[in-house]
């Protein structure tokens, strides 16, 4: 385990271990609440099974006064909760970290050099109660105490969080807090540095949260979903604000019928989306490609797992990319985008919606499962809730001209749509080829013509809108040792690698692909043209962006990072892989999984 | 199968149709001559005429199948979707849009077949929709396979030894499921077939007609003679439509009497009826988007 130099600023990683059912959720909340209040910078990523109870579930919270880009790959504070976690995680503690346990329970092992061990003795401090997490509750005291903080910034947040169950919940609970806050006071050494304060409170938000706030910041009014790990975020957040905003939200038979009905929904003119992880998005394949022909936009999530089939439901990959790229027969325009985190994912959904109506044509947002269930702090300042809301071309004429041609061939490829139920434009859209008036060609024995004319009139209204998206450019130095390449949610891992690599005495500088289509090839080729060393670090196995830009630009990286294990790429990872790849020559770089084993 | 197409001038100018023929699609059918769907697709536009709508206040939805080329021949809104998802397509067109008449229509491999799963759930939700089924009792476009409707040891080409599989019941099967609408018609009566589908329009919630609609190119066994020489009305057996159990009884007979007319009528509140962000609102599709400013600003309180 490599360890970080001291830093001038706050940045601490808190880990919370134990089994499925013992409450992890709770205190991760907490203490994400209490710094997003106190204006702290945090990102969370829940390492878990696909399990209701027992089974390890690891929660690493990493706070810091500016930006946090990953979770990281050092843990300083370490709750056990119960002593597998002990057992798995101790090692991972270095000089001055702190692991906090249940001395009734837990049997703490032998720490590294320099490591606090923090017994609890959980029945002494918490007397005799029925609360089967109550040490959660205590083990919050310990920790505001090992951080420094005021006790009050707990009381609050549990007066707040717990408020609904009543006031003897809340006494209760913040009682033992209190206890455990003044035994840690006594007992443990606290951090050095005390909880700083920042310029003003941060927002809190899963990925899938953000993506479906982008949704209704969109304009989103009908949202369908089949349960699905881990997209279903998507589908709760609607759940629970659908209503009062306004937005049809359906859970649907199927993933077929969720994108059909979606597609329905979406031809009546309302901004309608659906979301799923890859399974699921198998199952929508086939619509995909009729809304592309019957020219209906329609938005589409794909939140990624490790595949294939069931594969890993709880853990994340990049494994979906070639699923979405080849998502429905025929060819036909599609937009696909990877956002890089929980406010990027945000402003992309409004912005793939206006993009998707431009063309009238389905829009695919590419998230995973480190986007989405990952928790981010967000500027609110950042946030727009009131996003540019561009419809395309809609026939606004109420007068009726008996004539219309939904298809009509255009000189931009764009053919005005109509919303059906408006008087005097009655037409018929088509799974089928068609003509410019919706009238099916496919029967007749062959209209070359005809066809030819619908292929590039939709291709054309592709190109038309696909201009206005912006191209990738090169972050970090021009001139650079090795230039680092990546797509969606692997740009904060880079860039935070990319800041302990020039500690290392190594020049590095990124080019983070957001838009896979249109890719913006002449761009990518330029920005690459100099590059002394190209690694793309991707989170599968065969390297399916590497072939992807490959077959894009005929450009060849001169090396690789990837990883498949589940678990996503670290600092650490990055780092280690260049210097292996610039003193070794390796060609692909497999990072080791040490944290959750 | 005859692939003529023959374009017509401009059509669904607005005014108060004059006669069934006003629901005419720019384009007249392909069906094989002699094709039961030309009865439904008649009985269809004289439902539309005498249910006094208009061309732009009616959505029609199909899958794939011959059957299913149906919307491209009326004068109405029309969506032509995949094999099998006329009716997910459909509920997702009258949640956004809940003050248009939407029917959807199909074939019986379309319907019972690929698309069985979302009639089950479709009956469950009861959104109010009509569902037209063509029932011939085989696959026609990919020329002549069983369906779920064939009878057992029916050849076809892909049972040439014989079928070994019992057929649906779509009537019994939606009764169950919570259609609140269930009959059967014949293309061979088109007046009684029309009345079936006016009062499954004016009816609030998911209606199924299956309509024996003879397929006369592939489906030798369920011909006119077939059927003609079988139905017998359930209005003239004196059949209550609220009596479920009755209703099953009938919908399993299949020999000498087959029965059509209405099996089965209840009421229950319907999905669109019932989800209330669409109660005394104008149809989602109507509404602006976005949020306001308050709604943003409360949004991102909560959010913090």
């Amino acid at each position: 385990m490599s360890t970080r130099p001291l830093a001038k600023t706050l940045d601490l990683t808190i880990a919370i271990g134990g089994a499925a059912g013992q409450g992890i959720a709770t205190p991760g909340n907490i203490l994400a609440k209490i710094f997003a209040r106190r204006g702290l910078h945090l990102y969370s990523y829940n390492a878990h099974q696909s399990i209701i109870r027992g089974g390890h579930i690891l929660l690493m919270l990493r706070v810091g006064e500016t930006e946090v880009l990953s979770h990281g790959d050092r843990l300083d504070l370490l709750l056990c909760l119960n002593q597998d976690t002990m057992d798995r995680h101790l090692g991972l503690l270095g000089e001055g970290g702190r692991v906090l346990f249940n001395s009734d329970d837990v049997e703490p092992g032998e720490p590294n050099p320099g490591v606090h061990l923090c017994p609890m003795p959980v029945k002494q401090l918490t007397g005799d109660t029925k609360n089967k997490v109550i040490q959660n509750t205590l083990s919050l005291g310990v920790m505001m105490s090992l951080l420094g903080a005021d006790f009050s910034l707990l009381a609050d947040a549990l007066s707040q969080s717990l408020g609904k169950k009543g006031p003897a919940v809340v006494d209760e609970n913040v009682g033992v807090a209190r206890a455990g806050f003044d035994y840690a006071a006594s007992s443990f050494e606290p951090f050095p540095q005390p909880l700083p304060k920042g310029d003003r409170p941060v927002a809190v938000w899963a990925g899938n949260d953000a993506i479906a706030l982008g949704g209704a910041a969109a304009g989103v009014r009908f949202y369908a979903a089949y349960p699905m790990s881990p997209a279903s975020g998507v589908l709760h957040w609607m759940a629970q604000n659908g209503r009062s905003l306004g937005i049809m939200v359906r859970q649907v038979e199927d993933e077929i019928g969720v994108a059909n009905m979606t597609i329905g929904a979406a031809h009546m003119g309302v901004r309608a989306m659906c979301a799923t992880s890859g399974g699921g998005f198998a199952l929508m394949t086939e619509a995909v490609g009729s809304a592309a022909m019957m020219e209906i936009p329609v938005v589409f999530i794909n939140v990624m797992r490790a595949g294939p089939s069931t594969g890993v439901p709880t853990k994340t990959e990049q494994g979906d990319l070639r699923q979405v790229l080849g998502a429905s027969q025929g060819d036909f325009e599609r937009f696909i985008v990877a956002p890089r985190n929980a406010l990027d994912a945000f402003n992309t959904v409004p912005e793939l919606f206006n993009l998707a109506e431009r063309a009238q044509c389905p829009g695919i947002l590419l998230s995973d499962l480190l986007i989405s269930e990952g928790t981010f702090s967000v500027d609110p300042r950042a946030v727009n809730l009131q996003p540019a809301i561009d419809r395309g071309a809609l026939v606004q004429d109420p007068s009726p001209n008996g004539d219309y041609h939904r298809y009509a061939d255009t000189k931009t490829g764009i053919s005005p749509r109509v919303l059906p139920g408006t008087e005097g434009y009655v037409h018929v859209v088509a799974t089928d080829e068609h003509d410019e008036a919706g009238v099916l060609i496919s029967d007749e024995f062959t209209n070359p013509f005809k066809r030819r004319q619908m292929v590039e009139k939709r291709a054309r209204k592709f190109e038309t809108v696909a201009r206005d998206v912006a191209p990738p450019t090169l972050e970090g130095p021009l001139k650079a040792d090795v230039t680092l390449v990546g797509f969606g949610s692997t740009y904060g891992v880079i860039k935070e690698a990319i800041a302990r690599l020039a500690e290392q005495d190594v020049d590095a500088n990124q080019l983070a692909i957001k838009w896979i289509v249109p890719f913006h090839a002449a761009a990518v080729t330029k920005a690459l043209a100099k590059a002394r060393c190209i690694v793309i670090v991707e989170n599968n196995y065969s390297g399916q962006f590497a072939q992807y830009l490959r077959g894009e630009t005929g450009i060849t990286a001169h090396a690789h990072i990837r990883k498949y294990d589940g678990e996503p790429l670290t600092p650490r990872h990055i780092v280690d892989g260049v210097l292996d790849i610039l003193h070794q020559e390796t060609a692909v770089y497999v990072p080791t999984q040490e944290i959750f084993v | 199968m005859s692939h003529a197409t023959l374009e017509k001038p401009s059509v669904s100018l607005p005014h108060t149709p004059a006669s069934a023929k006003d629901f005419k699609g720019r384009v007249e059918p392909d069906w094989c001559p002699g094709c039961g769907d030309f009865g439904v697709l008649n009985a269809l536009q004289r439902a539309c005429f005498e249910l006094g709508l208009q061309p732009h206040q009616l959505l029609v939805v199909s899958g794939i199948g011959c059957s299913s080329n149906l919307p491209g021949y009326m004068n109405a809104y029309g969506m032509h979707t995949l094999h099998g998802r006329s009716l997910p397509v459909a509920t997702g067109a009258k949640l956004a849009n809940h003050q248009l008449t939407v029917i959807a229509t199909g074939g019986d491999g379309d319907g019972y077949g690929i698309g069985g799963n979302h009639l089950a759930h479709t009956a469950r939700r009861n959104i109010d929709i009509t569902y037209i089924v063509m029932d011939n009792q085989v696959y026609g476009l990919t020329t002549g396979q069983i369906s779920p409707t064939s009878r057992l040891d029916m050849k076809t080409k892909s049972t040439p030894q014989g079928n070994l599989e019992w057929p649906i019941n779509p009537l019994t099967a939606s009764i169950m499921n919570g259609a609140t609408y269930v009959a059967r018609g014949f293309s061979g009566d088109p007046k009684h077939l029309t009345e079936l589908m006016k009062g499954a329009v004016r009816h609030r919630g998911f209606a199924l007609i299956d309509v024996f609609s003879p397929c006369v190119t592939f489906n030798n066994d369920n011909d006119y003679p077939f059927f003609k020489q079988r139905v017998k009305k359930l209005e003239d057996v004196g059949h209550d439509p609220s009596d479920w159990k009755s209703a099953c009884e009938r919908a399993m007979e299949w020999g000498d009497t087959i029965y059509t007319g209405l099996f089965f009528r209840t009421e229950r509140p319907s999905l669109d009826g019932s989800e209330p962000i669409l109660q005394n609102a104008p149809p989602l599709a109507r509404r602006p988007l976005g949020l306001t400013a308050q709604q943003g600003e409360s949004l991102l309180a909560r959010m913090m």
